[in-house]
């Protein structure tokens, strides 16, 4: 074939390149498959089943029938004290989510304007806590607020009365802010750091007062950074099951200690998948907030 | 005859966006060929299909008479220099430079001379061991070039190689670049949206606007003849004034004005005549226009001093008009205000259409 | 003017000054009261070690740990070579359902761990029910521990993976192709040696979440197949001990191990990566 002959045959053919591209397409769907396979078989197909079981019948003996199936355990939803532990574990991991917020903006904004050599030294003093094993940190603190502990020892040599703290709900808030504060901290910090100063600046040089500055640019500039970091603070505390069954009391039930004795004591199935599912619905709830907010770079 | 590099009705779409349409271009051995234009032309993209990162839509591409459009980028015989200059972080000078010859399994004595021959032409031997974040920009940059130009490429492909350095640096890489193309004497298809660096360097230069090839000549056809408005406003300055041809070499501006025009050819749909500001001569309005050349009086609007020169606008009734002055002793200054003729020699006007 | 800088200055350095200590007292109190004495935690009684000798030599202690071990490690490599896979698919390649992985990856890691936990066991169940009724006998232990783990570690590893190769300058793969590098030894030799770094700092936060998990790992482990942190919640919920601040502290000293064992990997050519492994972390 001459090279007219090929250039003639190439013209005739639009849309040549797709060909070529199509074994780099191969190539990419070769490499996601395992991960796509696992999570299908791992991760999305026991979601499914959750959202199964959520309709099927619990029989007396506590055994789960996959039949009958019905709504009951989302009608059981609505008793007044499935509201109340929902609504409890909702105004807990909110404040939970303001204290971290307020306690980190303005720690991650004085990191972040440290010279480069004192910024790294400080990061890596908030990467150990965040790399510190969860459930140790939290039973720190049942150490330190127990009868038999620092605080009480300290207290009683002073001959003052014991303050009682563990097995309340605020210890169970003490001790989520000590769990998720890193998981503000670092978006925040991420947010502040690549804040383009000079615009702050510019604010500056159009009038703005140090405050108005912070809230006009500042703030809105970083606020991805707020709403990824609260995002990470709040979804995990409305479902924690760790913090308040080590520090919290049996009678202020939070939402994940609750989900958890429907499978261990109750042997409810059904009723803790449908629990299950609304901590998804309100992590799903969340999570558009935070797309629709275009927040999704941190 | 075959071309070093020959593109032939080559198109490219990126989906519904069309970066190169039915572009046809034919570049000699051995030449200096740039492809001029702003960015988002197709310019980048061309050199990417020569180079292999992108396949064309449609079209034949061959370098030296076989056929490549759809061969990967390691199976043809160019190399190209990257603007970031893509030097591998993790590797020294010397693995940088001899990856090439390594991956086409050139024996490791062999690669060893010809990396020290490479890194002697471009005065980097000393630095052989160092990695490329201990190079300055400009070192960095006769790295790259060592790394393209070791492995004898039958074209080196340039994608804007002297975008990321200063002025000064530029201006003397511009001339260490055309005297290294001279001594190799390999096909360079440089790309860049500097319309000095065209001039200056290459031997043809091809601009580009909106994914098509508007003219491909010379630095001289490109600067005094230009054959479109966009080719005429891209490359330095210039006056454009609206013009239709009224007989044979005689124009009309502006509905009111003939001037003469040899370029004007009858019958050809022209409509607008190119001048260069430093065409125009400035005379005051008493004083007499030579014979043959063409005039309009007007009145000076604003006068700059460059240093090497003075930039006049006038207000004419064809146009505001720029006219260059250069900067010589005795030269007469004419005030915002002053009465002027603009005068030029018939054959420094281009005939240019829309 | 220039005071009212200092004083917000000095507020700000002060509040910081306060959350660092948040952070730390707590885990300090802990480490100094694993050495008491005394048998009641919260009275000094001097220094000693022996807890740390009695928690050493428990058996059940000893169990778990190697149970953990063995999970930690399988479902670490399991995970970085699948996660480090999606993350080149997802970031280098155009693919049919490439936007569907992308967003159920990120799902297990904002998901509640109880919530993972509940769709672990109810999959267990309903999977063993169906192999039990095709003959073999199957049961929740190490194994079923070891898959639940990989399923959150891909999402992990995939997005520490993801960030690094989002800095990586593309044309330096296309310049190892242009200088005859074929798609393996593009990977080989360019790919893989710069996202190294992202590969063994996925490898170390995987490690790090299997070596912390306490919810699902409770809900999908059987007997005798008891992780270390189960082990330990089990303890805790009883109440304080001192051999349970022996082990809090070495599983402390475990964790601040493989943070600095991070922070050298994440040192690169270039200085300050820090800020990099936050965003690949958050």
């Amino acid at each position: 074939m001459t090279s007219e002959q090929r250039t003639a045959a190439l013209i005739a053919e639009p849309g040549l390149e797709a060909a070529a591209t199509a074994a780099d397409r191969k190539r990419g769907l070769l490499l996601a498959l395992p991960a796509y396979v696992y999570l299908l078989l791992f991760f999305v197909l026991p979601f499914l089943i959750v959202f199964v079981y959520s309709f099927a019948t619990r029989s007396a003996t506590g055994a789960t029938r996959l039949s009958d199936w019905n709504l009951l355990a989302y009608q059981k939803l609505f008793d007044s004290l499935v509201v109340q532990i929902v609504w409890r574990s909702f105004w807990i991991a909110s404040l939970t989510t303001i204290i971290c917020l307020v306690m980190a903006y303005p720690f991650a904004y004085y990191i972040a304007t440290r010279r480069p050599a004192v910024r790294n030294v400080l990061l890596v003093l908030v990467m150990i806590p965040f790399w510190s094993n969860f459930l140790i940190r939290t039973y720190a603190w049942r150490f330190i607020l127990g009868t038999d502990g620092p605080i009480a020892t300290l207290t009683d040599a002073l001959g003052m009365e014991p303050v009682r703290l563990l097995f309340t709900n605020a210890a169970v808030m003490i001790g989520l802010v000590y769990g998720f504060l890193p998981f503000m901290v670092l978006p925040l910090y991420a947010a502040i750091e690549r804040l383009d100063w000079s615009l702050v600046e510019a604010a500056r040089d159009l009038y703005a007062s140090g405050w108005s500055a912070f809230r006009k640019v500042t703030l809105p500039l970083t606020r991805s950074g707020i709403i990824a970091g609260s995002l990470l603070v709040f979804v995990p505390s409305f479902g924690a099951y760790v913090t308040p069954a080590i520090l919290g009391g049996s009678k202020d039930l939070l939402l994940g200690s609750y989900i958890v004795t429907q499978f261990q004591q109750a042997r409810n199935w059904p009723f803790g998948s449908a629990l299950s599912i609304v901590v998804m619905v309100f992590m799903l709830a969340a999570l558009m907030i935070r797309a629709r907010t275009g927040a999704e770079e941190v | 005859m075959t071309y070093a590099v020959e593109l032939r009705g080559v198109s490219k779409r990126f989906g519904e966006v069309v970066a190169v349409e039915s572009l046809d271009l034919a570049i000699d051995d051995g030449e200096f060929f740039s492809l001029l234009g702003p960015s988002g032309c197709g310019k980048t993209t061309t050199l990417r299909m020569i180079a292999g990162f992108e396949y064309p839509t449609e079209g034949s591409l061959a370098i030296h008479g076989t056929e490549m459009a759809l061969q990967p980028p390691n199976q043809r015989p160019v190399n190209t220099v990257f603007q970031s200059y893509a030097l591998f972080p993790h590797m020294t000078i010397a693995e940088n430079v001899g990856f090439g010859l390594l991956m086409q399994k050139v024996a490791k004595s062999e690669i060893s001379t010809r990396v020290d021959r490479a890194l002697d032409m471009v005065q980097l031997s000393q630095r052989k061991g160092a990695t490329p974040d201990k190079l300055s920009g400009g070192q960095q940059q006769r790295v790259a070039l060592a790394r393209a130009l070791v492995n004898e490429p039958e074209v080196l492909l340039l994608d804007e190689p002297l975008g990321a350095l200063d002025l000064k640096l530029r201006q003397q890489m511009q001339i260490e670049l055309k005297e290294l193309q001279e001594r190799v004497g390999i096909t360079f298809v440089y790309v860049t949206h500097d319309q000095e660096e065209a001039l200056t360097m290459s031997d043809r230069i091809g601009v580009m606007s909106d994914g098509r090839l508007l003219q491909v000549g010379d630095a001289t056809e490109i600067y005094e003849r230009p054959t479109s408005r966009f080719v005429a406003d891209f490359i330095g300055d210039i006056n454009l004034l609206p013009a239709a041809i009224t007989g044979p070499g005689v124009v009309t501006l502006a509905g009111t004005t003939p001037v003469s025009a040899p370029s004007a050819v009858a019958g050809n749909a022209a409509n607008w005549l190119a001048l260069r500001p430093e065409q125009l001569h400035l005379i005051r309005h008493d004083e007499i226009v030579p014979d043959d050349r063409n005039s309009i009086s007007g009145t000076v609007n604003n006068r700059v001093y460059f240093g090497d020169s003075y930039y006049y606008v006038v207000a004419t009734p064809v146009g505001a008009l720029d006219v260059r002055q250069e900067n010589r002793p005795g030269l007469a200054l004419h005030d915002p205000g002053t009465s002027v003729h603009v005068w030029w020699h018939p054959d420094a006007a281009a005939m240019v259409l829309e | 003017m220039t005071t009212r800088t200092t004083s917000l200055d000095r507020a700000l350095a002060a509040n910081t000054w306060f959350v660092y200590a948040f952070f730390y007292l707590p885990i300090l109190v802990l480490v100094v009261f694993s050495f008491n004495a005394s048998t009641r935690v919260g009275i000094w009684r001097g220094f000693s070690t022996r807890w740390y000798g009695e928690v050493l030599r428990n058996p059940e202690v000893l169990d778990a740990l190697k149970n953990s071990l063995i999970v930690a490690a399988l479902s670490t490599v399991a995970a970085t070579v699948i996660g480090t896979a999606a993350a080149l698919a997802i970031d280098r390649y155009r693919f049919r359902g490439r936007r569907g992985l992308d967003g159920i990856l990120y799902l297990p890691i904002i998901i509640p761990d109880v919530t993972m936990a509940v769709m672990m066991l109810l999959f267990f169940a309903r999977a063993f029910a169906l192999i039990d009724a095709a003959g073999p006998r199957f049961q929740l232990g190490i194994g079923s521990i070891t898959l639940s783990h990989i399923a959150f570690n891909i999402s992990f590893v995939a997005v520490v993976v993801r960030a690094r190769l989002g800095q990586l300058d593309g044309s330096l793969e296309e310049a190892a192709r242009d200088l005859y590098a074929n798609s393996w030894q593009t990977f080989r030799r360019v790919t893989l040696p710069l996202i190294l770094p992202g590969v063994l700092g996925g490898a170390l936060l995987a490690l790090t979440l299997s070596l912390d998990d306490v919810v699902v790992t409770a809900f999908v482990s059987g007997p005798g197949s008891t992780t270390l942190p189960v082990y330990v919640f089990g303890l805790v919920r009883r109440g304080v001990s001192p051999a349970i601040n022996a082990i809090s502290t070495i599983m402390l000293v475990a964790s601040i191990g493989l943070v600095a064992l991070s922070l050298v990997f994440q040192r690169g050519p270039k200085a300050s990566r820090n800020t990099e492994m936050i965003k690949e972390t958050t």
